[in-house]
Protein backbone atom coordinates (compact mmCIF):
# COMPACT_ATOMS: atom_id res chain seq x y z
CA UNK A 1 0.00 0.00 0.00
CA UNK A 2 1.40 3.38 -0.94
CA UNK A 3 1.45 5.82 1.94
CA UNK A 4 0.45 9.33 0.90
CA UNK A 5 3.18 10.90 3.03
CA UNK A 6 5.92 8.45 2.08
CA UNK A 7 6.66 8.21 -1.64
CA UNK A 8 9.82 6.18 -0.99
CA UNK A 9 8.09 3.68 1.28
CA UNK A 10 10.46 0.84 0.36
CA UNK A 11 13.31 2.72 2.07
CA UNK A 12 11.50 2.96 5.40
CA UNK A 13 12.40 0.53 8.18
CA UNK A 14 8.85 -0.33 9.21
CA UNK A 15 5.78 -0.99 7.12
CA UNK A 16 3.40 1.02 9.30
CA UNK A 17 0.22 -0.09 7.57
CA UNK A 18 1.32 -3.66 8.29
CA UNK A 19 2.05 -2.76 11.92
CA UNK A 20 -1.56 -1.55 12.26
CA UNK A 21 -2.94 -4.59 10.41
CA UNK A 22 -0.99 -6.95 12.71
CA UNK A 23 -2.26 -5.10 15.77
CA UNK A 24 -5.84 -5.22 14.47
CA UNK A 25 -5.54 -8.98 13.96
CA UNK A 26 -4.13 -9.44 17.46
CA UNK A 27 -6.97 -7.41 19.03
CA UNK A 28 -9.64 -9.29 17.05
CA UNK A 29 -8.26 -12.59 18.33
CA UNK A 30 -7.81 -11.49 21.93
CA UNK A 31 -4.42 -9.90 22.37
CA UNK A 32 -1.69 -11.13 24.71
CA UNK A 33 -0.98 -7.96 26.62
CA UNK A 34 1.13 -8.73 29.71
CA UNK A 35 3.73 -6.19 28.59
CA UNK A 36 1.07 -3.51 28.18
CA UNK A 37 -0.47 -4.25 31.56
CA UNK A 38 2.95 -3.98 33.20
CA UNK A 39 3.75 -0.78 31.30
CA UNK A 40 0.41 0.76 32.32
CA UNK A 41 1.00 -0.03 36.01
CA UNK A 42 4.51 1.35 35.84
CA UNK A 43 3.31 4.47 34.05
CA UNK A 44 0.63 5.03 36.68
CA UNK A 45 3.26 4.76 39.43
CA UNK A 46 5.68 7.10 37.68
CA UNK A 47 2.92 9.62 37.08
CA UNK A 48 1.81 9.46 40.72
CA UNK A 49 5.14 11.02 41.72
CA UNK A 50 4.45 14.12 39.61
CA UNK A 51 2.50 16.47 41.86
CA UNK A 52 0.80 18.75 39.44
CA UNK A 53 -2.47 19.09 37.66
CA UNK A 54 -2.64 18.16 34.00
CA UNK A 55 -5.61 19.90 32.41
CA UNK A 56 -5.39 18.15 29.05
CA UNK A 57 -3.62 14.81 28.61
CA UNK A 58 -2.97 12.72 25.51
CA UNK A 59 -2.50 8.96 25.31
CA UNK A 60 -0.56 8.63 22.08
CA UNK A 61 -0.61 5.39 20.14
CA UNK A 62 -0.65 2.99 23.09
CA UNK A 63 -2.25 -0.27 21.92
CA UNK A 64 -5.29 -1.27 23.98
CA UNK A 65 -6.95 0.64 26.79
CA UNK A 66 -4.72 -0.07 29.82
CA UNK A 67 -2.92 3.25 29.87
CA UNK A 68 -6.01 5.34 29.14
CA UNK A 69 -7.77 3.62 32.03
CA UNK A 70 -4.91 4.51 34.38
CA UNK A 71 -5.03 8.12 33.20
CA UNK A 72 -8.77 8.39 33.80
CA UNK A 73 -8.24 7.11 37.37
CA UNK A 74 -5.81 9.88 38.23
CA UNK A 75 -6.85 12.86 40.30
CA UNK A 76 -5.50 16.22 39.24
CA UNK A 77 -6.30 15.41 35.62
CA UNK A 78 -8.72 17.20 33.32
CA UNK A 79 -9.74 15.79 29.93
CA UNK A 80 -8.04 12.82 28.26
CA UNK A 81 -7.51 12.64 24.50
CA UNK A 82 -6.88 9.16 23.15
CA UNK A 83 -5.04 9.03 19.81
CA UNK A 84 -5.42 5.34 18.98
CA UNK A 85 -3.60 3.45 16.24
CA UNK A 86 -6.92 1.84 15.22
CA UNK A 87 -10.62 2.44 15.57
CA UNK A 88 -11.78 0.93 18.83
CA UNK A 89 -14.71 1.08 21.24
CA UNK A 90 -14.48 4.37 23.12
CA UNK A 91 -14.73 4.80 26.85
CA UNK A 92 -16.96 7.45 28.37
CA UNK A 93 -15.21 10.71 29.20
CA UNK A 94 -12.63 10.20 26.48
CA UNK A 95 -11.91 12.37 23.44
CA UNK A 96 -11.06 9.71 20.86
CA UNK A 97 -9.44 9.89 17.46
CA UNK A 98 -7.31 7.69 15.23
CA UNK A 99 -3.84 9.00 14.35
CA UNK A 100 -0.36 8.00 13.27
CA UNK A 101 2.38 8.85 15.79
CA UNK A 102 4.58 9.96 12.91
CA UNK A 103 2.06 12.49 11.56
CA UNK A 104 0.45 14.08 14.59
CA UNK A 105 -2.76 15.99 13.88
CA UNK A 106 -2.41 18.42 16.80
CA UNK A 107 -2.05 22.18 16.92
CA UNK A 108 1.01 23.51 18.79
CA UNK A 109 1.09 23.83 22.59
CA UNK A 110 -2.16 22.06 23.43
CA UNK A 111 -1.32 19.33 25.96
CA UNK A 112 -0.07 19.43 29.55
CA UNK A 113 0.85 15.74 29.45
CA UNK A 114 1.53 13.22 26.68
CA UNK A 115 1.97 9.54 27.51
CA UNK A 116 2.75 6.68 25.13
CA UNK A 117 3.48 3.03 25.91
CA UNK A 118 4.90 0.42 23.54
CA UNK A 119 4.08 2.35 20.39
CA UNK A 120 7.07 4.47 19.37
CA UNK A 121 9.37 1.49 18.67
CA UNK A 122 7.54 1.21 15.33
CA UNK A 123 8.33 4.78 14.33
CA UNK A 124 10.43 5.07 11.18
CA UNK A 125 11.52 8.53 12.24
CA UNK A 126 11.67 8.58 16.03
CA UNK A 127 13.47 11.97 16.27
CA UNK A 128 10.76 13.45 14.01
CA UNK A 129 7.98 11.94 16.11
CA UNK A 130 9.58 13.31 19.31
CA UNK A 131 9.82 16.79 17.81
CA UNK A 132 6.12 16.69 16.88
CA UNK A 133 5.28 15.54 20.42
CA UNK A 134 7.32 18.36 21.96
CA UNK A 135 5.52 20.91 19.78
CA UNK A 136 2.12 19.55 20.81
CA UNK A 137 3.04 20.06 24.48
CA UNK A 138 2.43 23.34 26.26
CA UNK A 139 5.55 24.97 27.75
CA UNK A 140 6.49 22.95 30.86
CA UNK A 141 4.38 20.03 29.59
CA UNK A 142 5.52 16.47 30.33
CA UNK A 143 6.21 13.57 27.99
CA UNK A 144 6.30 10.17 29.72
CA UNK A 145 6.39 6.85 27.95
CA UNK A 146 8.17 3.65 27.06
CA UNK A 147 9.11 1.77 23.95
CA UNK A 148 10.53 -1.64 23.18
CA UNK A 149 14.30 -1.43 23.60
CA UNK A 150 17.42 -2.73 21.89
CA UNK A 151 18.02 -5.98 23.77
CA UNK A 152 14.46 -7.19 23.29
CA UNK A 153 14.28 -10.73 21.87
CA UNK A 154 18.08 -10.90 21.40
CA UNK A 155 17.85 -14.66 21.95
CA UNK A 156 15.35 -15.10 19.13
CA UNK A 157 17.30 -12.77 16.87
CA UNK A 158 20.50 -14.80 17.38
CA UNK A 159 18.80 -18.19 17.04
CA UNK A 160 17.04 -17.25 13.80
CA UNK A 161 20.12 -15.65 12.29
CA UNK A 162 22.43 -18.57 13.03
CA UNK A 163 19.87 -21.13 11.79
CA UNK A 164 19.34 -19.16 8.61
CA UNK A 165 23.07 -18.81 7.98
CA UNK A 166 23.57 -22.54 8.55
CA UNK A 167 20.78 -23.67 6.24
CA UNK A 168 20.40 -20.92 3.67
CA UNK A 169 23.88 -19.44 3.69
CA UNK A 170 22.66 -15.95 4.64
CA UNK A 171 20.44 -14.12 7.11
CA UNK A 172 17.49 -11.80 6.54
CA UNK A 173 16.10 -9.32 9.08
CA UNK A 174 13.48 -11.08 11.20
CA UNK A 175 13.57 -9.21 14.51
CA UNK A 176 13.26 -5.45 14.34
CA UNK A 177 16.08 -3.08 15.32
CA UNK A 178 15.07 -1.27 18.51
CA UNK A 179 16.30 1.90 20.17
CA UNK A 180 19.00 1.57 22.79
CA UNK A 181 18.51 3.27 26.15
CA UNK A 182 21.85 5.01 25.64
CA UNK A 183 20.47 6.72 22.54
CA UNK A 184 17.15 7.72 24.07
CA UNK A 185 18.38 10.57 26.28
CA UNK A 186 20.24 12.09 23.35
CA UNK A 187 17.22 11.77 21.08
CA UNK A 188 15.04 13.58 23.63
CA UNK A 189 17.60 16.33 23.99
CA UNK A 190 17.93 16.79 20.24
CA UNK A 191 14.13 16.94 19.97
CA UNK A 192 14.27 19.95 22.32
CA UNK A 193 13.16 18.37 25.59
CA UNK A 194 14.45 19.72 28.88
CA UNK A 195 15.52 17.45 31.75
CA UNK A 196 15.49 14.28 29.62
CA UNK A 197 15.65 10.96 31.48
CA UNK A 198 15.79 7.40 30.15
CA UNK A 199 15.97 4.12 32.04
CA UNK A 200 15.39 0.43 31.36
CA UNK A 201 12.98 -2.15 32.72
CA UNK A 202 14.11 -5.64 31.70
CA UNK A 203 11.53 -8.42 31.75
CA UNK A 204 12.55 -12.04 31.23
CA UNK A 205 9.69 -14.32 30.30
CA UNK A 206 10.09 -18.10 30.33
CA UNK A 207 8.40 -20.31 27.78
CA UNK A 208 8.14 -24.09 27.32
CA UNK A 209 9.67 -23.70 23.85
CA UNK A 210 10.37 -21.05 21.20
CA UNK A 211 7.17 -21.87 19.30
CA UNK A 212 5.10 -20.72 22.31
CA UNK A 213 7.06 -17.48 22.31
CA UNK A 214 6.29 -16.96 18.62
CA UNK A 215 2.58 -17.58 19.24
CA UNK A 216 2.69 -14.91 21.93
CA UNK A 217 4.46 -12.45 19.63
CA UNK A 218 1.77 -12.98 17.02
CA UNK A 219 -0.91 -12.48 19.68
CA UNK A 220 0.78 -9.20 20.66
CA UNK A 221 0.63 -8.10 17.02
CA UNK A 222 4.41 -7.99 17.19
CA UNK A 223 5.48 -10.23 14.33
CA UNK A 224 7.86 -8.98 11.65
CA UNK A 225 6.74 -5.68 10.08
CA UNK A 226 10.06 -4.67 8.58
CA UNK A 227 9.83 -3.18 5.10
CA UNK A 228 12.85 -5.29 4.11
CA UNK A 229 11.43 -8.50 5.54
CA UNK A 230 11.52 -11.60 3.38
CA UNK A 231 8.13 -12.08 1.76
CA UNK A 232 8.41 -15.86 1.82
CA UNK A 233 7.49 -17.70 5.02
CA UNK A 234 10.21 -19.04 7.26
CA UNK A 235 11.28 -22.47 5.99
CA UNK A 236 10.38 -25.35 8.27
CA UNK A 237 14.00 -26.52 8.43
CA UNK A 238 15.18 -23.05 9.47
CA UNK A 239 12.46 -22.77 12.09
CA UNK A 240 13.28 -26.16 13.58
CA UNK A 241 17.02 -25.43 13.64
CA UNK A 242 16.35 -22.00 15.22
CA UNK A 243 14.33 -23.73 17.96
CA UNK A 244 17.26 -26.11 18.58
CA UNK A 245 19.79 -23.28 18.73
CA UNK A 246 17.47 -21.31 21.03
CA UNK A 247 17.09 -24.28 23.40
CA UNK A 248 20.86 -25.00 23.36
CA UNK A 249 21.89 -21.45 24.15
CA UNK A 250 19.06 -19.86 26.11
CA UNK A 251 17.38 -22.56 28.18
CA UNK A 252 17.32 -22.76 31.96
CA UNK A 253 18.25 -26.00 33.71
CA UNK A 254 14.58 -27.07 33.76
CA UNK A 255 14.49 -26.86 29.94
CA UNK A 256 12.31 -23.74 29.71
CA UNK A 257 13.65 -21.05 27.41
CA UNK A 258 14.17 -17.39 28.28
CA UNK A 259 12.92 -14.46 26.22
CA UNK A 260 14.10 -10.98 27.15
CA UNK A 261 11.90 -7.94 26.74
CA UNK A 262 13.37 -4.53 27.41
CA UNK A 263 11.19 -1.51 28.02
CA UNK A 264 13.04 1.77 27.58
CA UNK A 265 11.31 4.42 29.69
CA UNK A 266 11.73 8.05 28.80
CA UNK A 267 10.55 11.40 30.07
CA UNK A 268 11.23 14.99 29.21
CA UNK A 269 9.69 18.40 29.66
CA UNK A 270 8.80 20.95 27.08
CA UNK A 271 11.16 23.87 27.88
CA UNK A 272 10.00 26.64 30.21
CA UNK A 273 11.69 29.53 32.04
CA UNK A 274 10.95 28.05 35.48
CA UNK A 275 12.99 24.88 34.85
CA UNK A 276 16.47 24.44 36.32
CA UNK A 277 19.23 25.00 33.80
CA UNK A 278 23.02 24.82 33.86
CA UNK A 279 24.54 28.27 34.50
CA UNK A 280 26.39 30.01 31.66
CA UNK A 281 30.18 29.42 31.73
CA UNK A 282 31.88 32.33 33.52
CA UNK A 283 28.69 33.36 35.36
CA UNK A 284 29.84 32.04 38.75
CA UNK A 285 29.81 34.60 41.60
CA UNK A 286 32.24 32.79 43.91
CA UNK A 287 35.48 31.05 43.10
CA UNK A 288 35.62 27.26 43.06
CA UNK A 289 38.77 27.36 45.20
CA UNK A 290 36.88 29.33 47.90
CA UNK A 291 33.98 26.88 47.82
CA UNK A 292 36.42 23.97 48.25
CA UNK A 293 38.49 25.86 50.81
CA UNK A 294 41.80 25.29 49.02
CA UNK A 295 44.45 27.53 47.46
CA UNK A 296 43.83 28.29 43.81
CA UNK A 297 46.58 27.10 41.46
CA UNK A 298 46.59 29.05 38.21
CA UNK A 299 47.87 27.37 35.02
CA UNK A 300 50.85 29.76 34.97
CA UNK A 301 51.92 28.77 38.50
CA UNK A 302 51.35 25.09 37.94
CA UNK A 303 54.16 24.40 35.49
CA UNK B 1 -5.49 -0.98 -1.58
CA UNK B 2 -6.58 -4.59 -1.78
CA UNK B 3 -9.08 -5.63 0.84
CA UNK B 4 -8.19 -9.31 1.14
CA UNK B 5 -4.53 -8.53 1.69
CA UNK B 6 -3.10 -8.81 5.20
CA UNK B 7 -1.67 -5.34 4.73
CA UNK B 8 -5.07 -3.75 4.00
CA UNK B 9 -5.94 -0.66 6.03
CA UNK B 10 -6.65 -0.69 9.72
CA UNK B 11 -9.82 -2.52 10.66
CA UNK B 12 -10.09 -2.89 14.40
CA UNK B 13 -12.24 -4.97 16.66
CA UNK B 14 -15.98 -4.45 16.22
CA UNK B 15 -16.78 -0.90 17.17
CA UNK B 16 -19.81 -0.55 19.42
CA UNK B 17 -22.27 2.06 18.21
CA UNK B 18 -21.36 5.35 19.81
CA UNK B 19 -24.14 7.03 21.72
CA UNK B 20 -23.55 10.38 20.10
CA UNK B 21 -22.13 10.34 16.61
CA UNK B 22 -21.18 14.02 16.73
CA UNK B 23 -17.60 15.01 17.16
CA UNK B 24 -16.74 16.59 20.51
CA UNK B 25 -16.14 20.33 19.94
CA UNK B 26 -13.08 20.17 22.22
CA UNK B 27 -11.43 17.94 19.59
CA UNK B 28 -12.05 20.53 16.88
CA UNK B 29 -10.01 23.00 18.93
CA UNK B 30 -6.88 20.87 18.96
CA UNK B 31 -6.89 19.08 15.59
CA UNK B 32 -4.92 20.17 12.53
CA UNK B 33 -4.03 18.41 9.27
CA UNK B 34 -1.39 15.76 10.10
CA UNK B 35 0.49 16.41 6.85
CA UNK B 36 0.48 20.20 6.60
CA UNK B 37 -0.38 21.14 10.23
CA UNK B 38 -2.85 23.64 8.77
CA UNK B 39 -6.30 24.31 10.20
CA UNK B 40 -9.23 22.10 9.27
CA UNK B 41 -12.76 22.92 8.20
CA UNK B 42 -15.54 20.87 9.79
CA UNK B 43 -18.18 19.66 7.33
CA UNK B 44 -20.97 18.51 9.63
CA UNK B 45 -23.20 17.26 6.78
CA UNK B 46 -20.56 14.96 5.33
CA UNK B 47 -18.90 14.32 8.70
CA UNK B 48 -15.49 15.23 7.37
CA UNK B 49 -12.56 17.40 8.41
CA UNK B 50 -11.24 19.18 5.35
CA UNK B 51 -7.63 20.20 4.84
CA UNK B 52 -7.50 22.72 1.98
CA UNK B 53 -3.68 22.72 2.09
CA UNK B 54 -3.36 18.94 1.67
CA UNK B 55 -6.53 18.71 -0.49
CA UNK B 56 -7.77 15.89 1.73
CA UNK B 57 -10.98 15.21 3.64
CA UNK B 58 -10.51 13.17 6.82
CA UNK B 59 -13.58 11.10 7.71
CA UNK B 60 -15.34 11.23 11.09
CA UNK B 61 -16.85 7.83 11.90
CA UNK B 62 -19.22 7.57 14.88
CA UNK B 63 -17.82 10.85 16.15
CA UNK B 64 -14.20 9.61 15.90
CA UNK B 65 -12.00 11.55 13.49
CA UNK B 66 -9.73 9.26 11.46
CA UNK B 67 -6.65 11.43 11.00
CA UNK B 68 -4.77 9.05 8.69
CA UNK B 69 -3.80 10.42 5.25
CA UNK B 70 -4.31 6.99 3.67
CA UNK B 71 -7.92 6.92 4.95
CA UNK B 72 -8.69 10.43 3.74
CA UNK B 73 -10.66 11.30 0.62
CA UNK B 74 -8.73 13.22 -2.01
CA UNK B 75 -10.32 16.54 -3.00
CA UNK B 76 -8.48 16.62 -6.33
CA UNK B 77 -10.32 15.36 -9.36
Amino acid sequence: MQHAAAPNAERLVFDRALVRARLARAIRRGAVDFLLARAADDLGDRLATVLREFKLALDLGTPGGHVTKRLLQRDRLGAVVRAAPLREPTAPGLLALVADEEALPFAPARFDLIVSALALQWANDLPGALIQIRRALKPDGLLLGCLVGGRTLFELRQALASAEVEIEGGASPRVAPFTDVRDMGGLLQRAGFALPVADVDTIVVRYADPIRLMYDLRAMGATNALSQRRRTPLKRAVLLRACEVYAEQFADTDGRIRATFELVWFSGWSPHESQPKPARPGSASIRLADALGVAEIRPKDAS
Amino acid sequence: MSKQDDTAGPVAAPVTEARGTRIDPRLLEILVCPLTKSTLEYDSAKQELISRAAKLAYPIRDGIPIMLPEEARSLEE
